[in-house]
Order: structure tokens, then C-alpha cells, then sequence
């Protein structure tokens, strides 16, 4: 596992910085993918490409179009155009949860907890091929109760390991804020998800429990799966991403390593700007996007 | 005041047909709206094609009864695909107007002159009831003292509460196993539902039909129970009554919609019973002048519209449900 | 051939109940009259207790003022045409019959062809026979019309014309209610099954206004209007906000407005009564020709005050601080509270003219009909039918949305829809609507996530 690992990283060594660059072995290639909101360009992405079995962050300002672009790969929005695949299946027209049985399963910003249902009922939930899931059959318990043992015993594990097991049979609806992002997480994993997709895990998370949430996700990708995030928080980006994407009204404007990433001047240019050393979170969005318009004319002109 | 009088009407409504009718069609109801989060306001629409599914068929096409119940039961299937197909991927205010939409549609066109001869118009179809009651052991009324039936009424009662509990049965079973689940999920939140894996379109179809079938087993019961098919039965205020009903005994549980039928038709008919009986003679306990007897029947409505409300604002899971677990978010 | 035009309308089916012993009852029931029609009685008074009364009045097919029809002989049976006959009379002078009856029960009116004045036909399927029902709760005056007769087919240009006509005045009427619902729904969410009874409201106070208190109508209906803003203000501050306030989830708030519409109905029914009531003027009109159309004055005057009053709203709230600050409430009140919106005040405002808007919408429709405590219960789901049509929250959408729905209904007849169930073309319309166009017409489709 550790050398798979090791191997995926080191195949990154020798991808370019320019955005969209291709990957060794992708899980996600796309193209031309654009989605207008009124005449406002959410997403207009020439190229994108991520690695399999590494961490793939993805960075940018506030409505620079991030979870527009996770609503488009993962079938919760359509796109005006473009095509992507995952794992070489076309999923253009593929609705959501066709998306998520394929193996590509992702969070929300907001958590979708199912507040009056308990811990372990929205653990349930997450289990793929149920056959109690079928209505002639959910009729008879004797036809799905050995199935749903073993959904329970699996899902009893999963939430020992984000220590949510003392929460067990407690209404979703009464966690915490960063309680619900690891339920989510964890319900997530009863999927069994390839390819598992946080938005911004971090978000109204206290600083106590970051640590751990950390840790989960980096577990995530040492047990072999590929994980892909958004994410406001640059210590967190720093900490554990293998690979950044750097996106800016709609668009990818850099790649890379964390390192080269922060070092590159079209990033500091484009979306960090003058405010390199404040934290991201702290910056008036208004102002940045402002500078990032006005930097990104003047590049315009220079072209 | 003769208070016997009052409490007989009240228990007997409270076990009686109508309460059954009720009854089957808050069991739909607690399935869309309870467990499913659909708002169907046109539970009466259901109601009503099964209903004139059944008369049509034995009266206007003179076809056996057992096949009218069947055609009355796979038409309301169908009314629930035709309105669930444009409607289940859009938000849930689209299905709500869509359904009173066609419940009105199915009365008004029941009703009209120009359809009476398959129809019945206005007065409905009568004649289909025989082999129903053809079935009936009894000899037969009953009168307990505190509830008294006729022989036609006990024999409704005694098919129409063994049809309520094989619902329940049904609904209990459905609702504890992963596919009730994931109906309740969808309630909260579809959309995490769906980045499951879940296909919430279909779930919600089921449901839809699954309500829809009970809705129809209640329009059925009902024009069996009185022997006629009436476009007016099935109006608007039918199916919001329904709701109250419903609501009453609380959304999401099993025997919800049952005890809140029951509830109902008994303080609506001990409520209504009361201020007839106050109101009747030449020198009623309450004088003319404040309440007349016509007047008199509508107290019942007047309190029904402000119980629902304050039932709304105070106590949304109902009378005994729980508020943790409730379908609505009352506050 | 040209026959005269001619319209019968049977104006006032009225049974009245009251609470009497039977025997009283048939001695105030007047003996079966044995004529054959010919010679009409000077006056036929209203039989006291249980009776059943009809006033037959030739409409002219609607030119000039409607002409009593006396001489023609009705009969009452009870049950069936072949029941027990419970009186028969000669039409007054004034085209009236009243038959008393011994109580509640289903009753025959059956009219006599052979006894109707030369050139006065029935319309419709000319028929001779109308059954009643007279209950307890509803035992009041029926309206309803032995028909309008026209002998002629009408043409199908005029048959349009006609329709476009009727289609225009109750699409008007909807779009004023529907731009109430509309204001309210885009600030608040709530989906409000009450509505109706603001309508109601609106007819209901002009009634009293006008005949409680005596005033002409105009000046009733003016009252009405601001009893019907004050109505709503008091209605928001005293229910809406107090939810708003603890959270109330948009559901369960619609679930109280289906309680609230219902408690209202039935107070409205148990002041006003059950009985359908005209105002003391404007009740019947004639209709002048202009070029193709014929129009009477009441029906210029209802089309000139809602087009004067959605114009001027419609640009307030284009133009006008309040009117920005609706629309950027109902955009996102969260984010128009934090950038110092008074929130509550401009809820507290659309209210206030959402009410209003509606109350007018009552008082045009207690004009142009009659008033009934459920009249707004009945118009209900085509206002929301034209909201739903236009696009959710869109005030330009309620108002075309609504102007299709009232056309649909008045014209939907013209082209096959059975007349007796006209609002269902409007229905099936907006159903099918939705499916291509799920945002209504004017509605922007929604961002996801």
C-alpha cells in the first residue's frame, strides 16, 4: 500500500505546473466543461485531470466556481457543455446517484446530516445493494435482516474509528458542527467510494477537532482511495494535499504541489495578490475578486 | 341537552364508517407527506378515480364488481404516475398545486351534465353496491347505549377496521425496513440521499403510488359504505381535512392517522351533536339571538380551523408524537 | 329564421328554512293554483317558513334592462317530477312564483313550456325541470338560471369576442388577487391557502358597507379596501410574525394558513349566512355595444380600475424605495437584514398591499357577481394556478399567468371544453405548462447547490 502510494505521489514529480496538466494515471479527465449562471461564467474549465490514490486539493477565492464544479462532475447540476469521465465511463447525462454507485461519492459544504434520523440509521443508509432497499421485499424482515446485520457491523466499525460511536443511537440533528462533517464523511465510506469528494470538510469545524479530521482524511487515501477537496483553509491545504488546483473565475489558473503551488507567481498574481501573508478566510471577497478582475485585464492586454 | 344523545353521536362517529374512510385516506396521506415529505393536496383525486373506477364499471359497463375494484385500484396507480412523472423532480410546491389541480379536474369532470351518462352527473351512480352487502353475516344493528349501529354500518365497520389494520400492518412493515428508511431520508434531505446513490425519483414513485393505492381503498370503502357514487364528496376540503386528521394524531407513525381519525369524527360529530342539541326547541339552551340552529353547525368548523392552527403552531408532532422525530418543523 | 333573442333567467331560487313546526308549515302552504297559464296574478307574496321562490326574467340575451316573465305556470314536486306535488303557481307581474314547502329534502321545480310568452324560448338544453336540494347548512337562496336562451347560434367570431370579453374581466380579477398571493409568497415563502378568504373579505365589507350601513357602493368598496389592508397588517403582526419570529418551518405555516382558511370560511358563514346576496346597486346591466364588443358600464369601470391598479403597482414597484427594498427582501432577507433593510416593515408593507390588492379583487368580483362566504374559496386555485403559471414569485408572471387562466376558462367552451366545467381546460393548461416549462413562464430556473 505504502509503495502504491509512494508510487502515485512520485508520478506526480514529473507533471507540469500549467493548468490542466495531463496526470500519469487519472481518475477524472475533462474537458471544455462550462456552466453560466444569467451571463456569469461559474465554470469554464479547459482541461482537468486528476491523479488516482493521491490527495487532490482545490483552492480559489469565493466564486471562483469550485462547487459549481463539483456539482457538475458529480451529476447534481447540468452543464451548458464539455464531457468528463471517471474512470474511462462518459458521465455526461449520468444522473447522481448513478454518479455515486459508480464509486464517486462526494460531501456538501452545508452538511446534509438527516437530522431526525440517528447516527446509526444515516450510517445505514450509506450501504450500497440493499435488498431491504427494493419495496416487495422490504416487506419480509427475514429477507434483508442478515444484510442489514452486517451493514450495521460495518458501519458500527467506521464510526468507532471517527469516534462517533458514543453517539450511536443520538438524533444526527443534536451533533456538532464538526460531528456532522465526520458523519458525513463516514456515511460517505459506507459507499465504498473510489473517488471521495469533500467540500470543504474544514468548514465550522473548532480547531480541537481539525487535527483529527486531518488525519481521517489522510487515512482515507492510505487505505487506497482517491480523495478530492475543497478547502478555504491553507494549513490544511499545506498539511496533507499531495496535488493543488488553483481555481479563479471559473477557471483553473495553476497546478502543482502544495510548494510550487504557493510559490508560483500566477498564483500569487492571480488569487492570493497583495494579501500573501493574511489568512484567505480573512480577506474581503469583494476587494479580491476586484483585484483578481483587474490583474487578469491586465494580463488580458499584455497577451 | 339530552347528553346521551351527544355522546352516542360521538362515539359512534369515532368508530363508525366515515371515520374509517378517513382513516385509510390519512394512511396515504401520512405515507406522501409523513415519511415521504410529499405535499399531495389532492388526496380526494385518489379518492374519486377509484371511487367512479368501481361504479363505472359495474353500472355504466355492466362488468362484475370484483373487477371494479380492480379497475378502481390500478386506475388510482395510475393517476399517481401520470402526477408523479412531470412533478417528483421539482420542488415540492409543484406537486402540491399539481394534485389540487387534478383532484378538481377528476370532480369536475364526474359532476358535469355533459358526461352523465357515464358519469352520473351531479347525483352520481348508484346500483353497485349489491354484492357488497350481499357478503353481510349480520342480522342485524347493534346499540351498546354508548354507540349504536346499523346493520349496514356494522358490516362496514367490521370490513372497513380489518382493511385499516392490514394497512397499518403493511405500513408498519415497510417503514422499519432500509426502504422506509431511505423514504424518511428523503423527507430531510434528498439530496444527500442521492449523493448515495440512492435513485430518489424512483423511491419517491413508490411512495407516491403506494399512498395513492390507500387513497383509493378509501374512495372505494366510502361509496361502498354508502351505496353511491357523489362527485361532491371528493372536493378539496375533503382531502384538508384529511390533513387535520392526520395531524392530529401525529405524521410518521404508524397508528397516527387512525387514532387522529378517530379523534376527529369524534369531536366534530360530539361538538356538532352539542350545539344542535343547544340550540334545538322553542326555548334552546342557547338563545336565539347569539346562535341559531343553522348557525349551530358550523361551530364545529370554526373550532376545526382554529385547532388545526394553534395544533400547528403548539404541537406540530400531534397528540402523541414525538417532537425530535417529527415530519415538520414546527418551529 | 330570426327569433327573437330571448334569455330567461330564473333570478332567485329561494328556500328559506326556518326553524317550524310542520303543521304550521301547511297552513301557510298556499293551495295548488288550477290555471294553465294565461291570466298572471298582481302579486304572488314570498310564502312565510320554508318555501321555495323563483323569479323568472326575461335577460334580452343581455341588451337593456331584464323584463319580469309573468303567466307562466311552475310546480313543486318533492323527490321527483313524479312525487308529491307541493304547489303550483302562476309567475306575478314581477315573473315571481313562491311555493312553500314542509322541510328539508330534495324538491322538483318543473316549468311549463306551453304557458312561457310567445318568442320567450329556454336556453341551454331548454330544460323544464331544476332539482334542489335543501339542507340545513345550505338551506338558502340557489342562485340559478333556467338559461339565457339564445335562440340564434351565436357565431363563432362572436362566440370569441364574447369569451375574450368574460376571459379578460375574470383574468383581471384573478391577477389582482394573484399579485397579493404573489407579493406575499416572494417576501415571505408562505404558501397561503387563506388567500380565498381575503377575497371574501374584500365582497363581504363592501356588502356591509353597502348594505349594512347604507353607503353607496363605490364608497363601500373604497371602505373595504382599507379594512382589507388594516385586515392584513393586523393579520401579520397578530399570526404571520409571531411565527416567523420562532422559526416556523414554511410547511407547517402553510398548514396553518389551510387552518386559518377554514376557520374563516366558516365565521364568514356563520355572519353572513349561507345565502348568495347582491349588492343594492349595479346588480344587473345591461350591455352597450362598442364596435364588435359589448360591454356594460360596470364591466368598463372593473376593467379600467384593476388594469389603473396594476399598472401603478407594477411600476412602484419598479420604481419606488419600498418597492426595491420587496424585491430585495424576497431576493434574500438575510442579506437584506444585514445590510439594514428593515425586514419586518417591508413584510409588514406587502402585507398591507398585498391585502389590499386582494380586498379589491373581492369587492370588483362582488360587483361584477354577487357575494357568497365562499366566493374566494371557489377562485382560490385559479389564483394560484396563474401565480404557478407565471413563475413562482414573479409579479410580471401572476399577471400574464393570470390573464391566460381567465382566458383559458372563458374560452376554453368555444373550442370543446364542456361548458358546465369550463376551469378545467385552465387546469389541464397549467398541468402541461408545468411539464415543458416546470419554472412557469417567466421564472428563472433554479441554481442548484
Amino acid at each position: 500500500m505504502a509503495a502504491e502510494l509512494s508510487d502515485a505521489r512520485a508520478a506526480l514529480a514529473g507533471v507540469s505546473n500549467e493548468p490542466g496538466a495531463p496526470k500519469p494515471d487519472p481518475i477524472i479527465t475533462g474537458s471544455n466543461i462550462t456552466r453560466t449562471f444569467g451571463g456569469l461564467k461559474a465554470v469554464d474549465v479547459e482541461k482537468i485531470e486528476i491523479q488516482r490514490g493521491v490527495i487532490t486539493a482545490l483552492i480559489g477565492p469565493n466564486g471562483a466556481g469550485k462547487t459549481t464544479l463539483f456539482n457538475l462532475l458529480t451529476g447534481f447540476d447540468e452543464p451548458d457543455s464539455g464531457q468528463w469521465a471517471f474512470n474511462g465511463t462518459e458521465l455526461g447525462k449520468v444522473p447522481a446517484f448513478k454518479v455515486a454507485r459508480l464509486g464517486m461519492v462526494r460531501t456538501f459544504q452545508l452538511t446534509k446530516v438527516l437530522a431526525k434520523l440517528t447516527v446509526i440509521e444515516n450510517m445505514r443508509l450509506g450501504a450500497t445493494g440493499q435488498r431491504g432497499e427494493k419495496f416487495f421485499s422490504a416487506i419480509f424482515k427475514s429477507l434483508w435482516s442478515s444484510q442489514e446485520d452486517a451493514n450495521t457491523k460495518r458501519a458500527d466499525d467506521l464510526l468507532a474509528r471517527f469516534k462517533l460511536d458514543a453517539k450511536r443511537e443520538d438524533f444526527a440533528g443534536s451533533l456538532s458542527g464538526g460531528q456532522r462533517k465526520l458523519l458525513e464523511m463516514a456515511r460517505a465510506l459506507m459507499v465504498d467510494p473510489e473517488l471521495i469528494m469533500l467540500d470543504e470538510p474544514m468548514a465550522g469545524v473548532n480547531p480541537a477537532l481539525k487535527q483529527s479530521l486531518l488525519g481521517h482524511v489522510k487515512s482515507l487515501r492510505d487505505e487506497g482511495r482517491t480523495v478530492l477537496f475543497v478547502e478555504h483553509d491553507m494549513d490544511m491545504v499545506r498539511d496533507i494535499s499531495d496535488w493543488v488546483i488553483v481555481m479563479a473565475q471559473g477557471q483553473i489558473v495553476a497546478e502543482g504541489t502544495p510548494q510550487s503551488v504557493m510559490a508560483d507567481q500566477r498564483v500569487i498574481d492571480a488569487y492570493l495578490g497583495a494579501h500573501h501573508d493574511t489568512d484567505i478566510t480573512e480577506i474581503d471577497v469583494e476587494d479580491l475578486e476586484a483585484e483578481a478582475d483587474a490583474e487578469l485585464d491586465a494580463e488580458e492586454k499584455k497577451a | 341537552m339530552d347528553f346521551g344523545t351527544i355522546i352516542d353521536a360521538a362515539f359512534s362517529a369515532a368508530f363508525g364508517p366515515q371515520a374509517i374512510v378517513f382513516a385509510l385516506a390519512a394512511i396515504g396521506l401520512n405515507v406522501h407527506f409523513g415519511y415521504t415529505g410529499l405535499l399531495n393536496f389532492g388526496q380526494a383525486g385518489f379518492m374519486s378515480i377509484a371511487a367512479f373506477g368501481l361504479a363505472v364499471t359495474v353500472v355504466t359497463w355492466d362488468l362484475p364488481f370484483w373487477l371494479g375494484i380492480i379497475v378502481g385500484m390500478i386506475a388510482a396507480v395510475i393517476l399517481a404516475l401520470i402526477l408523479g412523472v412531470p412533478t417528483l423532480r421539482l420542488r415540492a410546491d409543484y406537486l402540491a398545486i399539481v394534485t389540487i389541480a387534478t383532484s378538481e379536474i377528476l370532480r369536475l369532470v364526474f359532476g358535469a351534465v355533459e358526461f352523465k351518462d357515464t358519469f352520473g352527473g351531479s347525483n352520481g351512480l348508484t346500483g353497485f353496491v349489491r354484492p357488497y352487502q350481499n357478503l353481510n353475516p349480520y342480522g342485524g344493528g347493534i346499540d351498546l347505549g354508548i354507540v349504536s349501529f346499523s346493520r349496514n354500518d356494522l358490516w362496514s365497520i367490521t370490513v372497513g377496521w380489518s382493511l385499516v389494520a392490514l394497512c397499518c400492518l403493511l405500513v408498519w412493515a415497510v417503514m422499519r425496513s432500509p426502504w422506509g428508511r431511505v423514504l424518511k431520508s428523503i423527507r430531510e434531505d434528498e439530496d444527500a440521499v442521492r449523493s448515495l446513490g440512492k435513485n430518489v425519483f424512483a423511491y419517491k414513485m413508490q411512495a407516491l403510488v403506494l399512498g395513492g393505492l390507500f387513497g383509493g381503498l378509501a374512495g372505494i370503502f366510502h361509496i361502498l359504505k354508502q351505496g353511491s357514487a357523489v362527485p361532491t364528496d371528493f372536493n378539496t376540503t375533503f382531502t384538508f381535512y384529511a390533513y387535520a386528521a392526520l395531524l392530529i394524531g401525529g405524521a410518521a407513525r404508524v397508528l397516527g392517522p387512525v387514532v387522529g381519525s378517530m379523534i376527529f369524527w369524534f369531536l366534530i360529530a360530539g361538538i356538532g351533536s352539542f350545539f344542535s342539541e343547544a340550540t334545538k326547541g322553542s326555548s334552546p339552551v342557547i338563545p336565539d339571538w347569539i346562535m341559531t340552529s343553522d348557525q349551530s353547525s358550523l361551530i364545529r368548523l370554526i373550532l376545526l380551523g382554529l385547532g388545526l392552527m394553534l395544533l400547528m403552531i403548539f404541537r406540530p408532532q400531534g397528540i402523541f408524537g414525538d417532537r425530535r422525530e417529527i415530519a415538520i418543523d414546527g418551529r | 329564421m330570426r327569433l327573437r333573442l330571448a334569455a330567461l333567467l330564473a333570478a332567485a331560487l329561494g328556500t328559506s328554512l326556518l326553524l317550524m313546526p310542520a303543521t304550521a308549515m301547511a297552513e301557510t302552504t298556499p293551495t295548488p293554483t288550477p290555471t294553465t297559464g294565461g291570466a298572471a296574478p298582481d302579486k304572488n307574496p314570498i310564502v312565510e317558513g320554508a318555501n321555495i321562490t323563483v323569479t323568472l326574467k326575461d335577460l334580452n340575451a343581455g341588451k337593456g334592462e331584464p323584463k319580469p316573465v309573468p303567466g307562466v305556470s311552475l310546480t313543486v314536486f318533492k323527490d321527483s317530477a313524479t312525487g308529491e306535488e307541493q304547489g303550483t303557481q302562476v309567475t306575478d307581474q314581477t315573473g315571481r312564483v313562491s311555493i312553500g314547502i314542509p322541510g328539508n329534502g330534495k324538491y322538483v321545480v318543473v316549468l311549463d313550456p306551453k304557458t312561457l310568452p310567445d318568442g320567450v324560448k329556454l336556453s341551454g338544453k331548454g330544460e323544464t325541470t331544476k332539482t334542489v336540494q335543501v339542507k340545513l347548512a345550505s338551506s338558502n337562496f340557489v342562485q340559478f338560471q333556467i338559461g339565457a336562451v339564445v335562440v340564434e347560434k351565436a357565431s363563432l367570431g362572436s362566440k370569441i369576442i364574447d369569451g375574450t370579453r368574460s376571459g379578460v374581466i375574470s383574468g383581471l380579477l384573478i391577477a389582482l388577487a394573484a399579485l397579493g398571493l404573489s407579493l406575499i409568497f416572494g417576501t415571505t415563502g408562505l404558501t397561503n391557502f387563506a388567500h380565498g378568504e381575503l377575497i371574501t373579505f374584500g365582497a363581504i365589507a363592501t356588502y356591509v358597507f353597502n348594505r349594512g350601513f347604507g353607503l353607496p357602493v363605490i364608497a363601500a368598496g373604497v371602505l373595504a379596501v382599507v379594512a382589507s389592508a388594516a385586515f392584513g397588517f393586523l393579520q401579520d403582526r397578530g399570526l404571520w410574525r409571531p411565527l416567523r419570529n420562532r422559526g416556523t418551518g414554511l410547511i407547517a405555516m402553510m398548514i396553518v394558513s389551510i387552518g386559518l382558511a377554514l376557520f374563516m370560511r366558516s365565521i364568514f358563514q356563520y355572519g353572513f349566512g349561507g345565502s348568495t346576496k347582491t349588492l343594492s346597486e349595479y346588480v344587473v346591466q345591461g350591455r352597450d355595444s362598442y364596435g364588435p364588443i359589448d360591454l356594460s358600464h360596470k364591466e368598463i369601470a372593473i376593467v379600467l380600475v384593476s388594469v389603473l391598479t396594476i399598472a401603478i403597482t407594477c411600476i412602484a414597484m419598479m420604481r419606488t424605495r419600498l418597492g426595491k427594498a420587496m424585491r430585495a427582501v424576497s431576493d434574500n432577507p438575510a442579506l437584506s437584514a444585514s445590510s439594514g433593510l428593515r425586514v419586518d416593515g417591508v413584510i409588514s408593507a406587502v402585507w398591507v398591499l398585498g391585502t389590499a390588492l386582494t380586498g379589491l379583487a373581492g369587492v370588483l368580483l362582488a360587483v361584477q357577481q354577487q357575494v357568497n362566504f365562499q366566493m374566494g374559496f371557489n377562485l382560490l386555485l385559479l389564483v394560484f394556478a396563474g401565480v404557478t403559471l407565471g413563475g413562482l414569485g414573479t409579479i410580471w408572471g401572476a399577471l400574464i399567468g393570470s390573464l391566460i387562466i381567465g382566458l383559458m376558462v372563458e374560452l376554453g367552451p368555444v373550442f370543446g371544453v364542456p361548458a358546465s366545467i369550463k376551469e378545467v381546460g385552465a387546469l389541464a393548461v397549467l398541468i402541461l405548462i408545468l411539464l415543458v416549462r416546470p419554472q412557469g413562464i417567466l421564472g428563472k430556473a433554479q441554481r442548484i447547490g
